[in-house]
């Protein structure tokens, strides 16, 4: 060690402001390098839509002739496969707000008795749900596709709806289990004192100090629906029924398709988890990775 | 430092000597809505699944189908290369995060698009980026530096490979965002401390940050093997699984026994035969998961 030290004395002044120089462009280039690997295949979406339909097939780098036409025909439904694309829309949110919203209550639910109402053999709970977490879900597709015919959900909104928070509800119970560790016991004790019952304590005490982690789950439940096409493609058939991902998928079974249309569909799909993730993003911070990690 | 999940079974059997009160009714009562899920959605598809790829005789006809042989070294490869260069990447980036520069913490925001973009809009623009007569991948390496790119996605090598850059771009960000919290998570007196001792730069790196943050390293590489085996997106939209099914993992080969030759039982055993090593991976993330305080 005191090599190093007596080393670094030797060297002047000079040595430390080039190298400090150096540090920072090849800190900026790379910063430059992630802005173009980040964009790219954004900017490539932006792109496809803005152009005429025939102008995708001479390449460029830019619209020759940007025109919004792609944008006016997926809003007035005003091509086949996108006749029924608001109510489709419809479906993506009525699945990723169900999803959204059963993931917190039942992780939330699931949590609370685990970690304060110490039910008995809670361990159980805490290990199916840990069991969960580490099963591939596209591994279950097969049976659950089976199961699903069974329970009479074939082609329902509610199959996806099940199985996404099935999915998405073990992790609403890590991080919930962990988040409230931070709220002390002595509020659940203070409010018994008072009469409270445990779904009192729940409701009114438990849940409105949970905030910042239900908005994160909340959020990540919400990018977990809208991310899904394998479930939403073999339990949705019908075009009433589909959801915006699996009629997005259907523009590649033709050769022929608009890609332009595809692809400021593809936009509008994608602008409300985005919204949603950068509106939450403090809570992200604050709940997501909250635990990255302690030791 | 007492595990999450190891907290439920020394403290359970602490309250077992408690009398059972009107407590039990309503944790029994909260415990249902999960107990119900996880019967009806997993319990019973694993079980219904492991019998339907019971027959011993499915996996002889796995293995001696060439098609399922390439959709396992895909898999192998995919994963293997996905995950490693992946999770290094993350973690060298997060070190970059960690940069106290306004501009740093604005290219956050820009970095972490591709992970907020839901996963079939930004894959279809992967796609048609890459497609060789008109895509923009090629209309660039054309205009920047004169050359004829290849028409990517109907080799198997070039389509594995675009396969796996999408998936690293997709996915990067999500994993740079955990080591960036488990970076920030230790105490600065710490760093502070290591400078004065003589480790700075390269040294701090291998002698401070590797150590601390190796259990997350491990857990997250862990977890994101497992999912990466079920990856179905990145497949079906890049590369299609082409071209001539030589670019199938397994995730992708299941639903196309089960769906697209209608032979189900072949699927779930496609997707079964992953097991031998999802198994221990599954094992030790169990264990991992319930020991440590790591949370993902």
């Amino acid at each position: 060690m005191s090599a190093t030290i007596s080393n670094r004395r030797k060297r002047s002044k000079l040595y430390y402001r080039v190298q400090h120089y150096a540090g920072e462009i090849a800190c900026l280039v790379l910063g430059a390098v992630l802005v173009i690997w980040s964009l790219m295949p954004i900017y490539n979406m932006w792109m496809i839509a803005l152009n005429k339909h025939d102008a995708i097939f001479e390449g460029g780098l830019w619209p020759e002739d940007p025109t919004l036409e792609a944008f006016r025909v997926v809003v007035t439904q005003d091509f086949w496969y996108l006749a029924q694309f608001w109510h489709q829309f419809g479906n993506s949110f009525y699945v990723g707000f169900m999803v959204s919203f059963l993931t917190l209550f039942i992780g939330s639910l699931a949590s609370f008795t685990v970690g304060r109402l110490h039910l008995k053999n809670g361990w159980m709970l805490t290990n199916a749900a840990l069991m969960t977490y580490v099963i591939p879900a596209s591994f279950l597709a097969i049976p659950m596709y089976r199961i699903m015919q069974i329970y009479g959900l074939a082609n329902n909104l509610w199959s996806v709806i099940a199985t996404l928070t099935t999915f998405a509800t073990p992790y609403a119970i890590f991080i919930f289990s962990q988040y409230g560790k931070s709220i002390p016991m002595e509020l659940d004790e203070s409010a018994r004192i008072d009469g409270a019952n445990p779904w009192q304590i729940y409701f009114r005490i438990y849940l409105p100090l949970m905030a910042p982690a239900l908005v994160a789950v909340g959020t990540y439940a919400l990018l977990l629906a809208w991310n899904e096409y394998l479930y939403n493609f073999l339990l949705l058939s019908t075009p009433g029924s589909m959801t915006v991902a699996v009629a997005l998928a259907q523009f590649l079974n033709s050769d022929e398709s608009p890609w332009n249309y595809m692809m400021a569909t593809a936009i509008i799909y994608a602008i409300p988890p985005i919204v949603m993730y950068y509106g939450s993003r403090r809570y992200m911070a604050a709940g997501l990775t909250m635990g990255g990690v302690k030791g | 430092m007492s595990g999450v999940l190891a907290l439920n079974r020394p403290i359970a059997s602490a309250w077992r000597l408690r009398l059972p009160g009107p407590d039990t009714f309503w944790a029994a009562a909260f415990a249902l809505p999960y107990a119900a899920i996880f019967l009806f959605f997993v319990l019973y598809p694993v079980i219904f699944g492991f019998w339907l790829g019971s027959s011993p005789a499915l996996y002889t006809e796995l293995f001696s189908s060439p098609l399922y042989l390439t959709a396992l070294a895909n898999t192998l490869i995919f994963v293997g290369i996905g995950v490693n260069l992946k999770m290094a990447l993350a973690f060298l980036l997060s070190g970059f995060f960690m940069r106290k520069r306004k501009w740093v913490k604005a290219l956050l925001v820009i970095f972490i698009l591709p992970w907020a973009t839901p996963a079939l809009p930004a894959f279809m623009s992967i796609h048609w980026m890459l497609n060789g007569e008109w895509g923009f991948l090629n209309s660039v390496l054309d205009a920047l530096f004169g050359i004829d790119g290849p028409i990517w996605l109907i080799d198997r090598w070039l389509a594995l490979g675009a396969d796996l850059a999408a998936y690293i771009w997709k996915q990067l960000p999500f994993w740079t965002v955990i080591f960036l919290a488990g970076r920030m998570s230790v105490p600065r007196e710490l760093y502070e401390a290591a400078d004065v001792d003589g480790a700075t730069g390269f040294r701090r790196f291998v002698h401070v940050t590797v150590p601390l943050q190796a259990n997350l390293y491990l857990v997250c590489t862990l977890l994101s093997t497992i999912w990466t085996f079920g990856d179905f997106n990145t497949i079906t939209f890049i590369s299609g699984g082409g071209p001539s099914m030589s670019t199938e993992v397994l995730a992708t080969l299941g639903i196309r026994y089960a769906f697209t030759m209608s032979v189900p039982s072949l699927g779930v055993a496609a997707v079964l035969s992953a097991l031998p090593l999802l198994v221990p991976i599954m094992v030790l993330l169990m264990r991992k998961l319930r020991t440590s305080d790591v949370q993902l």
